[in-house]
């Protein structure tokens, strides 16, 4: 609806966001070199799902919007979990 | 506005912007127009892959080779299908009718993004060109079917790539439109249309356009990994390159399910516009509805086993999948019933659109309790890949799929052209339709049950009156779809003047002009009721005077 009020993002909060998703950036490649074995993987797919969040949550606005886009949103990843823990399950038990 | 009032009267058919003739249309992006853009291409691609329907049902009047060979009969079932599929009942009701529709429904101009629908349509074009070239070029027409199955599609010297990158740009078509309801539904309702003052069309495309954004990225993900497959040999799916050809069905399947529910969401949607106005009566179940449609989207991502019970997926998972198909099958039957309890009790007029929209009902019950034969572990091994399979799907998606497109073509088309076609041709051509369909395809429940495989040239002879009841039955359901085709197309120019709420119906776009102007609502309405809202006359008109007083 067209009452919905807009949020400003002040140049502050973009640049601490960059500066935040460079340091991850930075952080990541370090943590290859630390060879982390079997949970390398796991590691870097961590500091990707912080990243993913901070970029969802800031640049994309998510935390201005109203309850329900925030539900969809996050729908969205249970979603995603589950299709992969399915199709592991079976995998599992094969 | 100052645009409808330096062109009070003018349709969107026949306003002129910049271009005149055949480039303003490819030049637009209003909605509707892009609608019907939508619908020609889908109208003639029906028509042609039916008839390849037609020529398999010939082939397969009689034991042995008739009219074609068994290769011949390979590229045809998987053209029948890649087009059927991609090219019709996927972008089918959600890129014609929501196209068409949503923006009237929920009050609003366009959609949220005009260029970028108009950029999906490219891309339909573009994927639709594509696949016919691969029907075409040298090397022949992919027989893979349209399922794409590894190792054979990485093997197969057809034009398999073609096919995969066809699918794969149509599969972005459908993504971009998706993309683009989302945003129009959360950003573009009239004022005062809260999430639950919204028309049940809107939710259902609102449940389809999640699974369009969310599912369609793994299937185009997968076909380029085939492709990846076929030309650099990368091992994922085929075994002699160390791949694991059931990831593949996995993966194809984790979309090809949810896109089942791409097709039928909107159907459904449709179905329950038609309802209430036909008789006359507010929907039964309004949230029953509505949170249904998000409940079989969601749901729906977690049966895509189901298609893969005898390709050796483990013991648990079959229980788990088996379980969750039959739970999906709740709120689908929930809005089965509300549909029958709106027409209770309410002043029925049996019009054109209410007779297709009941033909739904129909049809989609037989097509859903099989879809629990095949969702039963025991009975699946027995019926796997026989044309009771078949049977059932075209059960879903055609007389599901299709009859809805139908019963939303005869609905909203005085709205799409301000003309009216002959209801008594429209009966005709129902008749037809509804009989040739049947007859066609329920022949297969009971060979296939008998044993009857699917994609199958040649058979043994015992199965072949069910095979020539269904060559009948084909004919008789072109039959009906040309007379259907002649009734609306002849009707454009030579209809009678349709006025703007030819059905009474309540909802937004019978409140405006047939056909609609290019910006469709002079001013934007504010909503104060449910969608549905049958009021008395007395009740209209205090409402009326009290609109009039507040502008
Ligand atoms: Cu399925």
């Amino acid at each position: 609806m067209s009452t919905e009020k807009h949020h400003i993002s002040t140049y502050m909060s973009h640049g601490v966001v960059l500066t935040i998703l460079l340091a991850l950036t930075a952080l990541s490649v370090g943590m290859a070199e630390l060879h982390f074995g079997a949970f390398s993987v796991a590691v870097a797919l961590l500091v990707a799902s912080v990243k993913g969040t901070t970029v969802l949550t800031y640049f994309m606005h998510l935390k201005y919007e109203s309850m329900f886009t925030r539900i969809m949103v996050g729908g969205v990843f249970v979603i995603y979990v589950l299709v992969i823990v399915l199709l592991f399950f079976d995998y599992l038990f094969r | 506005m100052s645009h409808s009032e330096t062109h009070p009267q003018v349709s969107y058919l026949e306003y002129q912007g910049k271009y005149k003739g055949i480039l303003g249309w490819l030049t637009t992006t209003d909605h509707k127009r892009i609608a019907l853009l939508y619908m020609y291409c889908i109208v003639v691609f029906f028509f042609v892959a039916a008839i390849l329907g037609l020529t398999m049902s010939i082939e397969k009047m009689r034991p042995g080779q008739d009219i074609m060979n068994a290769q011949t009969y390979n590229g045809l079932f998987t053209v029948h299908g890649i087009i059927m599929i991609f090219m019709i009942v996927i972008p089918g009701l959600a890129a014609v009718f929501g196209n068409f529709a949503l923006p009237l429904l929920i009050g609003a101009r366009d959609v949220a993004f005009p260029k970028l629908n108009l950029f999906s349509w490219y891309l339909y074009v573009i994927g639709a060109i594509l696949a016919v070239l691969s029907q075409l070029l040298k090397g022949g027409a992919p027989d893979t079917g349209w399922t794409f199955y590894v190792p054979y599609s990485a093997g197969s010297s057809t034009n398999v790539i073609w096919a995969l990158t066809a699918a794969f740009i149509l599969g972005f078509s459908n993504i971009l439109t998706g993309l683009n309801f989302i945003v129009t539904i959360h950003r573009m309702r009239a004022p005062g249309m809260t999430w639950f003052k919204m028309p049940l069309f809107p939710w259902s495309l609102y449940a389809t356009a999640w699974i369009q954004v969310l599912a369609t990225p793994i299937v185009g993900i997968t076909l380029l990994m085939v492709i990846a497959e076929r030309v650099l040999h990368i091992g994922f799916f085929d075994p002699a390159l160390g791949g694991d050809p059931v990831l593949f069905q996995h993966l194809f399947w984790i979309y090809s399910h949810p896109a089942v529910y791409i097709m039928i969401l909107p159907a459904m949607g449709v179905i329950t516009e038609i309802f209430p106005t036909f008789s006359q009566k507010p929907v039964f179940g309004y949230g029953a509805i509505a949170i249904s449609s998000l409940a079989i989207a969601f749901v729906g991502y977690f049966v895509w086993g189901h298609h893969m019970f005898t390709s050796g997926i483990s013991y648990w998972s079959k229980w788990f999948f088996s379980f969750l198909t039959f739970i999906v099958a709740v709120p689908s039957a929930i809005k089965v019933f509300n549909w029958i309890s709106t027409m209770y009790g309410g002043s029925i007029q049996m019009r054109p659109p209410l007779l297709y929209a009941i033909s739904f009902v129909f049809l989609f019950m037989i097509g859903g309790f099989t879809g629990l034969f095949l969702g039963a572990l025991a009975t699946n091994v027995q019926l796997h890949d026989t044309t009771f399979v078949v049977a059932h799907f075209h059960y879903i998606i055609f007389g599901g799929m299709g009859f809805a497109f139908f019963a939303a073509i005869h609905y909203w088309y005085p709205k799409m052209y301000g003309k009216m076609y002959s209801d008594r041709w429209a009966y005709i051509a129902w008749g037809f339709t509804f009989v040739g369909f049947n007859l066609l395809y329920f022949p297969q429940f009971i060979i296939g049950v008998q044993g009857m495989p699917r994609r199958y040239f040649d058979y043994l002879p015992q199965f072949q009156w069910g095979h020539m009841l269904s060559g009948f039955g084909a004919f008789i359901l072109l039959i009906g779809l040309i007379l259907m085709a002649w009734n609306l197309i002849y009707h454009v120019k030579r209809g009678a003047i349709a006025p703007a709420n030819p059905w009474k119906g309540v909802t937004l776009e019978w409140q405006i002009a047939s056909p609609p102007t290019l910006e469709n609502f002079e001013e934007i309405p504010v909503i104060k009721h449910n969608p549905y809202w049958f009021g008395t006359e007395e009740e209209i008109k205090r409402e009326k005077k009290s609109v009039t007083r507040n502008t």
